[in-house]
């Protein structure tokens, strides 16, 4: 009786399933087909020469390089603004600290065409060339929103009297922060990091108006599904880059489990 | 005697609120001491004050004749043991318990020999590998007291230190702390809003009331003999008997506070009209209503308690009527 009366639940489970996670695994299976030109079901022939190809081109290298940069130096600039943002507004008191805190998580509540768009005429005004920078100042933005939310999350939590018993005991201000600020802050941030690099690494909207010629990883695909020859090759791509975002994605969700009841919960 | 604590003139304002206002107090070396008040009456402030959490908007404080205005809490001879109990959530006990001799420099072996005193004062031996997270909340109060003792500070400081605790939890703490102070010889300085722990526990009690001090004293000198109409009624819920009463009873025109359990029914110079019982287990309380005034009555069990409605006078034996000082309550 029960388990019959959760038969179309799990029928329900199942397809919904299948209708998220399908496509992905056909993205993986086209990448070892032996069919370069269309897509073709099923695959005629099985190979694992693209992977060669894909290692031999050098225009993939340079866009996996130039996302990685992007990534990682957005998602740094994102990890200091970003806690240092958290860390003022959560600890202290000051008119329009609601405001900042609102302003702060907009842009991720914006549409990317917005921001790009607004960034691209905003570079324009100031007459600043399409660079590396550009992107990188573009991805921030949205960047230290998944940063400012992680931390501003355990700082909330992290009771006040935390600091004051430390400082009770005989720590100064650094050996406060050093022992205790951020020992329970570092998985909040690593988590929120986290999570801002694979935000970048697939990001699409605002590096198309930020971006002039460069190409990251994902802007590379694109122009590369429009091309008829090596196909499989942007396959290929699609399976690092599943990689490349899914670990961080995967680890933050770790760092961040089960840190709900710890912090500043004295009783 | 020596003076551990002493408040000359300490106001600590937020906005317009004033939450400690003009404040003078002497806590002496070796005493248990208690501040006692509602919530929002300051007693917290004060406790925060001698820690060194908040700073005074005027007046000075001083620890052991040492001027400590401007002296930051990591450099004062005090500790304190938080309501919350703030144990560090990622270091395990005995981390915890040595934090201000790791923050001091002390050498890992020093420190694993305090930290391992410290549990066994506190009856918690071989607790030391455990997370904060893993302990009970009597357990964390335990850990709290030790991690604060092994500083050997001169003057230890507990906010509400017994709150979080059941009952039965709570009256074996209050004998422990008791006999713990004796031990030591140091002074303890405690907030509270339980009158009944603050008799028990302290030498002597400061009551507060809206950022003031309403009286300091022993327990028996607050509770017998209070000197304002709040601390009457806050300290045990004593009678107040405003002027005009008293002024028709003895022929003295000041305020005066009378104990529930001082009445005796029967016959005696005033007279009311019952209007409520409330059994209360160990005696029975009633409430007399002498025109405008109500006055509580403790009998207790085994007396004859009036029905509801019935007319009753009321006596009491020569002293329990405690005049009030410049009170016209």
């Amino acid at each position: 009786m029960h388990s019959k009366a959760s038969l179309g639940l799990k029928i329900a489970a199942i397809g919904g399933l299948l209708f998220l996670h399908l496509p992905i695994l056909l993205i993986f299976v086209y990448a070892f087909t032996t069919e370069d030109k269309s897509y073709q079901w099923p695959p005629p022939g099985l190979t694992l020469q693209w992977f060669e190809v894909t290692w031999n081109r050098p225009d993939v290298w340079q866009a996996l390089g130039l996302s990685l940069k992007v990534a990682s130096i957005s998602t740094l600039i994102a990890i200091v603004l970003g806690t240092l943002c958290a860390a003022a507004v959560a600890r202290s008191k000051f008119f329009g600290r609601e405001t900042i805190s609102l302003l702060v998580i907009l842009p991720i509540a914006l549409p990317g065409i917005i921001t790009g768009i607004s960034l691209r005429s905003a570079f324009n005004i100031a007459d600043i060339p399409f660079s590396t920078w550009t992107i990188i100042l573009g991805h921030a933005t949205f960047c230290i929103v998944v940063v400012y939310n992680n931390a501003v999350a355990r700082f909330r939590r992290t009771s006040s009297s935390l600091i004051e018993a430390s400082m009770d005991l005989g720590a100064t201000y650094w050996q406060t922060l050093r022992f205790v600020i951020l020992p329970n802050m570092a998985t909040a941030i690593l988590a929120g990091g986290m999570l801002a690099f694979a935000l970048s690494f697939d990001e699409v909207i605002v590096t198309t108006f930020t971006a002039g010629q460069q190409q990251t990883l994902p802007i590379w695909m694109l122009e590369e599904l429009v091309r008829p020859r090596q196909r499989p090759v942007t396959n290929v791509v699609a399976m690092v880059v599943v990689l490349v975002t899914f670990l961080p994605i995967l680890g933050a969700y770790y760092l961040t489990r089960g840190t709900e009841t710890v912090a500043g919960q004295g009783k | 005697m020596t003076v551990a604590i002493k408040f000359s003139g300490v106001s600590r304002h937020f906005g317009i609120v004033r939450a400690v206002d003009g404040v003078n107090l002497e806590i002496a070396e070796g005493e248990f001491f208690a501040l006692l008040g509602p919530s929002g009456s300051g007693k917290t402030t004060c406790l925060r004050l001698i820690a060194g959490f908040e700073q005074p908007t005027a007046g000075s404080i001083a620890i052991f004749g040492e001027d400590a205005t401007q002296v930051p809490p990591y450099r004062r001879p005090v500790n304190t043991v938080f309501q919350d109990y703030a144990l560090f959530p990622h270091l395990n006990v005995r981390d915890n318990i040595a934090y201000g001799l790791m923050v001091r420099g002390d050498g890992k072996s020093a420190r694993r020999a305090a930290a391992d005193e410290g549990l066994e004062l506190v009856a918690l031996d071989g607790f030391g590998d455990r997370k904060p997270s893993e302990l009970s909340g009597g357990q964390r109060q335990r850990v709290a007291l030790a991690r604060a003792l092994v500083m050997k500070p001169k003057v230890l400081l507990l906010d509400e230190p017994l709150g979080a605790l059941d009952l039965k939890l709570r009256e074996q703490m209050q004998s422990e702390l008791k006999s713990l102070q004796r031990r030591l010889g140091i002074a303890f300085v405690f907030v509270t809003h339980d009158q009944g722990e603050a008799l028990s526990m302290a030498d002597r009690v400061a009551v507060f009331n809206e950022g003031q001090i309403q009286q300091v004293g022993s327990p028996e000198d607050v509770y017998d003999r209070p000197q304002a109409p709040f601390v009457a009624d806050f300290v045990g819920a004593s009678n107040v008997l405003p002027a005009d009463i008293v002024n028709a009873v003895i022929g003295t025109h000041a305020a005066a506070s009378l104990r529930p359990e001082a009445i005796t029914l029967g016959s005696g110079p005033l007279g009311g009209v019952v209007e409520a019982q409330a059994f209360l287990g160990s005696a029975t309380r009633i409430e007399v209503r002498c025109n405008r005034q109500i006055i509580k009555v403790l009998i207790p069990k085994g007396g004859v308690v009036p029905a509801i409605g019935e007319v009753v006078q009321m006596g009491w034996a020569p002293g329990a009527l405690h005049m009030m000082d410049g009170a016209h309550g």
